[in-house]
């Protein structure tokens, strides 16, 4: 009885796990064994044949399969680059500099945080349209560039760096730039780590705004060339589609595993907010 | 219900590698007050934890009453805990929260539900946990704070609520986990007194675990003092004062701190300090280097006592307590204390000669026990 | 610039007689450092809300020459609207599967994983991992799962004796299907959640119930742990739901919105970027802002009176 107690809800949550896992295994064991072992459903984890390579080679031939993951770094990386830099001064000027309109600014900054963007697409959309920046970089980029997230989270955690700091370096000759990035956000990091996880990870995993301003293949980030890729093979051929999806997944999924608190820590935050 | 005798046999307790209780004997009286007094990490919490059934020990019995309890949960010991942080719960009004042991006891698992128990609940008990509850509150004066919730009451009023929880099933001994740590001094002198006042009152089986000697000394019938996962000396308040077991219990007990003189017992018993011989002799088997250990109040002016450097002199209304360094070793730091009425006949430089009442001094062995002294005729030289 | 400049030149004028000149600097500083993100407030949240509420009224069809004003029409079509109605209809099925499951299973797991001590950064792990995940490439490998010939789900139904079942073509079951998978997607974030609440409640409440008589488990949940949640429950029905209304993914990958599957995002989409209905779609995004803003305003609400002390 006592064993019973003790190891049940170990039983319960590994019963559980399957069904919470069995994707990823599917998906990793489909894609290294060959197209003929299609109809063997058996979970036994070693292929008859072992054909990973054709899979994996093939993933990446019939799509641009790397030219989508450089796309998606070069997408995600550029937002969150110019969030930082947009969302870091004006959150410190929210928490520790008077000025006026602060307070309006502040109302529609926790306004904002309701609006999701999709209610925001369709002007954004006709915006680019008319300024004929369709299928560009940009495109995919401009709408994140302010993160209203960001600043609401920066500005929460500036307000609790100590004003007599600020002060006495300010009497010793820092500038105000150098206050706000140098000491301020220094005193932030796990929350400047925390918000670089949820932003990557939110627009490395994007399907809806690159579908609606990307046609062009060559800027398709990863969701989108997925898309395109389970489109050309259509069922073909399960074993390449299944190592596109484990290429496409496999970035969030390691670097999950690697640093699990900050991930937790940084989609969690949605929460937080 | 009748105050219960509490018996603990052998009790141990390891976390890992950390010994922290060393088999443990303590029979606590029906209706006594106890305090469980030591510096933190001695053990002293985890022994009430233990009583209290929240850990169990790795060997050993727990008694209440006639009744082995070791293996017994919590919930069906009949004791009632208040913690240091109160543990009250903040989403219950105080008249929920004084309500729960009563509920959780006399009401079936059915009629404890949420909104379902309500229907099936029998009217009478529920009349009657009402009116306990409000008795409960009456006692602590609290009765006014009942339909407020625990996040809009002082710390002084959780406190009280904390111990309408506890009082208000009549438990079999009522367990304290530093119940005053988190109040201000002067309210926490306050409850000393209203604590007492309610120990009388309910002649109930106290055990109060405090790291705070003085709130030991005034309140309890008998203090057991635990150190490194032992008990140092289970005694009344002045006999741990009076005649404490070792250097721990007289480091431990008295405001300020004992004086600690090196002496050396020679080979005949006879007790000495730098060398000057005082008239205390003890057993010659005890011969080496042993602690003597003075009160304050016990230090006087002597012309023939030993040399000593006055530091400062402080007055405290009635009492002075003046600090000094033996002239032979300037680290040995004694305070004495005296009238402020007094004056101090202090010769050149500061210096003054301290003697003591020899037959209220303590000695420790070099193994920190208590050794016996008596007083020695003095022989002319 | 424009902005930045007007607020620049104007505002100090208006206070210069009451400030001091480190007032002043403060100020000037101030407006330099928000104006890059009060820029884009305007640009990409206020201007766009203003043109998607002026789109709304209107007939406008992205590349039309003419447009007119059409009043409430739009919003009047909108609810004779089979097409938009079935995902209105499609969206809500789809968040009453996905909202209890999700949050109670979600609950459950939590309260299993917490009390788990040298195990529990594995299971942190087994049960957020979907979270991660790129969710169109997992949904690809669902479709695969739940094919009805291929896929190791229906070999296992077939396996126990039963008729395989058409997750994904039988148009009762794909909204349910869905669902399945929006479950499977929510239930580690929502874990996360609870674990973070559960760590907040202090130990002595579940020792004080335990010595106030609450031996049963489910006496001491429904004492302290169920009540002390509340907030958390509370918040993460919210943002489940949040997230139920803006399902686009699954659909996107699954059926495209085929057999009567779509849902409010995914007819959003279609209208506004297929068919290029912009009025129209306008006022359908506007109805969609309208839920999400009603869901996020309990969270709002909930935020001002989050604990109990």
């Amino acid at each position: 009885m006592g064993h019973v107690r003790k190891y049940l809800p170990h039983l319960v949550l590994a019963l559980g796990a399957i069904p919470m896992l069995l994707p990823f295994y599917w998906m990793f064991l489909t894609s290294i064994r060959s197209p003929s072992e299609i109809f063997d459903v058996s979970l036994w984890p070693i292929p008859r044949q072992f054909d990973a390579v054709q899979n994996y080679s093939r993933a990446a031939s019939q799509v641009p399969m790397l030219r989508f993951m450089l796309n998606g770094v070069i997408v995600c990386g550029g937002i969150l680059i110019v969030q930082v830099l947009t969302a870091v001064p004006a959150a410190y000027a929210l928490a520790k500099l008077r000025f006026p309109a602060r307070r309006l600014m502040m109302t529609l900054i926790i306004a904002a945080l309701c609006v999701p963007m999709q209610a925001l697409a369709l002007p954004l959309f006709v915006g680019l349209a008319k300024a004929n920046l369709l299928n560009t970089y940009f495109a995919m980029m401009a709408p994140f560039f302010l993160s209203v997230f960001a600043i609401f989270l920066f500005h929460q955690s500036f307000r609790s760096y100590p004003e007599e700091v600020i002060e006495a370096a300010r009497m010793d000759g820092f500038s105000e730039m150098e206050i706000c990035w140098r000491l301020v956000l220094r005193g932030s990091l796990p929350s400047l780590a925390a918000f670089a996880v949820f932003s990557l990870v939110a627009h490395w995993n994007d399907l809806y705004w690159p579908m609606i301003v990307v046609t062009d293949t060559n800027l398709a980030p990863p969701p989108l060339g997925m898309l395109f890729f389970a489109d050309v093979e259509s069922g073909a051929n399960y074993g390449a589609l299944m190592a596109g999806a484990a290429i496409i997944t496999a970035p969030m999924v390691i670097c999950f595993l690697f640093a699990r608190r900050h991930f937790i820590a940084g989609i969690t935050m949605t929460g937080v907010k | 219900m009748q105050p219960q005798s509490l018996e603990l046999q052998g009790i141990e307790k390891s976390f890992g590698a950390d010994n922290v209780l060393k088999s443990i004997d303590l029979a606590i009286r029906p209706g006594e007050f106890l305090s469980l007094v030591g510096m933190s990490g001695c053990g002293k919490s985890t022994l009430l934890r233990i009583i209290a059934g929240l850990e169990t020990p790795d060997r050993g019995t727990v008694s209440i009453g006639n009744r082995q309890v070791t293996d017994v949960d919590p919930s069906e010991r009949n004791l009632a805990m208040v913690f240091q942080s109160y543990a009250l719960y903040p989403h219950m009004t105080v008249r929920e929260n004084i309500a729960t042991p009563l509920r959780m006891r006399r009401l079936s698992f059915t009629a404890r539900l949420p909104l379902i128990g309500r229907m099936i609940a029998s009217a009478d008990t529920l009349r009657d946990i009402a009116t306990s509850v409000e008795e409960a509150a009456e006692t602590l004066q609290i009765g006014h704070l009942l339909d407020r919730k625990p996040a809009q009451l002082s710390g002084g009023q959780r406190q009280r609520v904390a111990l309408a929880r506890a009082l208000v099933r009549q438990p079999a001994a009522f367990l304290m986990d530093e119940p005053l740590s988190n109040l201000d001094a002067k309210l926490r002198a306050h409850m000393r007194e209203e604590l007492t006042g309610l120990h009388r009152r309910l002649g109930a089986t106290f055990i109060y675990v405090t790291h705070d000697q003085i709130e030991a000394m005034t309140m309890s019938d008998r203090i057991a003092l635990m150190s490194e996962g032992g008990i140092e000396q289970l005694g009344t308040p002045d006999e741990l004062y009076q005649r404490p077991a070792s250097l721990t219990v007289a480091r431990f007990i008295g405001t300020p701190t004992i004086n600690l003189l090196p002496v050396e017992i020679g080979m005949s018993g006879r007790i000495s300090a730098f060398g000057q011989e005082f008239g205390l002799e003890a057993a010659a088997q005890a011969a080496g280097p042993a602690t003597l250990g003075i009160r304050a109040e016990d230090l006087r002016p002597a012309a023939d006592g030993l040399a000593v450097r006055v530091l400062r002199s402080e007055t405290y209304g009635a009492d002075r307590f003046v600090t000094c360094a033996l002239v032979q070793d300037q680290s040995v730091r004694v305070v004495m204390r005296q009238h402020a009425g007094e004056s101090l006949p202090s010769e050149a430089d500061g210096l003054l000669r301290l003697g003591f009442a020899e037959q209220r001094a303590h000695l420790f062995g070099a193994d920190g026990r208590r050794c016996d002294v008596s007083a020695r005729a003095r022989v002319a030289a | 610039m424009t902005m930045a400049d007007v607020t620049l030149v104007k505002q100090p004028a208006k206070v210069r007689a009451k400030r001091s000149p480190a007032d002043r600097r403060m100020a000037r500083l101030g407006l330099f450092f928000a104006a890059p993100s009060a820029i884009l407030l305007l640009a990409f949240y206020i201007i766009p809300i203003v043109v998607l509420c002026v789109f709304s009224v209107t007939d406008y069809q992205l590349g039309a020459l003419s447009i007119h004003f059409v009043g409430f029409d739009n919003f009047i079509k909108a609810f004779s609207d089979t097409v938009f109605l079935r995902s209105l209809r499609n969206t809500v099925l789809y968040a009453v599967i996905v909202i209890p499951f999700g949050v109670l299973l979600a609950l459950g797991v939590a309260l299993l994983v917490y009390k788990r001590k040298k195990s529990r950064a594995f299971w942190e792990i087994a049960y957020f991992l979907p979270v991660t995940a790129t969710l169109v490439a997992m949904a690809t490998v669902w479709q695969f799962l739940l094919h009805p010939s291929l896929g190791p789900v229906n070999a296992a139904i077939k396996a126990f004796g039963f008729e395989p079942v058409a997750f994904l073509s039988n148009p009762v079951l794909l909204i349910p299907t869905m669902a399945l998978i929006g479950i499977w997607q929510v239930l580690g974030f929502n874990m996360v959640l609870f674990l973070a609440g559960l760590t907040a409640i202090p130990r002595d409440l579940h020792e004080a119930a335990r010595l106030d008589g609450a031996k049963n488990p489910i006496d001491r949940f429904l004492t302290v742990t169920w009540p002390m949640l509340g907030p958390t429950t509370l918040f993460v029905v919210v943002t489940t739901s949040i997230s139920a209304f803006k399902v686009f993914e699954t659909v996107a990958v699954l059926t495209k919105g085929r057999f009567g599957s779509e849902t409010l995002l995914f007819e959003l989409y279609l209208e506004g970027f297929e068919y290029s209905n912009t009025g129209y779609a306008a006022a359908l995004t506007l109805l969609f802002l309208v839920i999400v803003l009603i869901l996020s305003i309990g969270q709002m609400v909930h935020m001002d009176r989050k604990v109990h002390y």
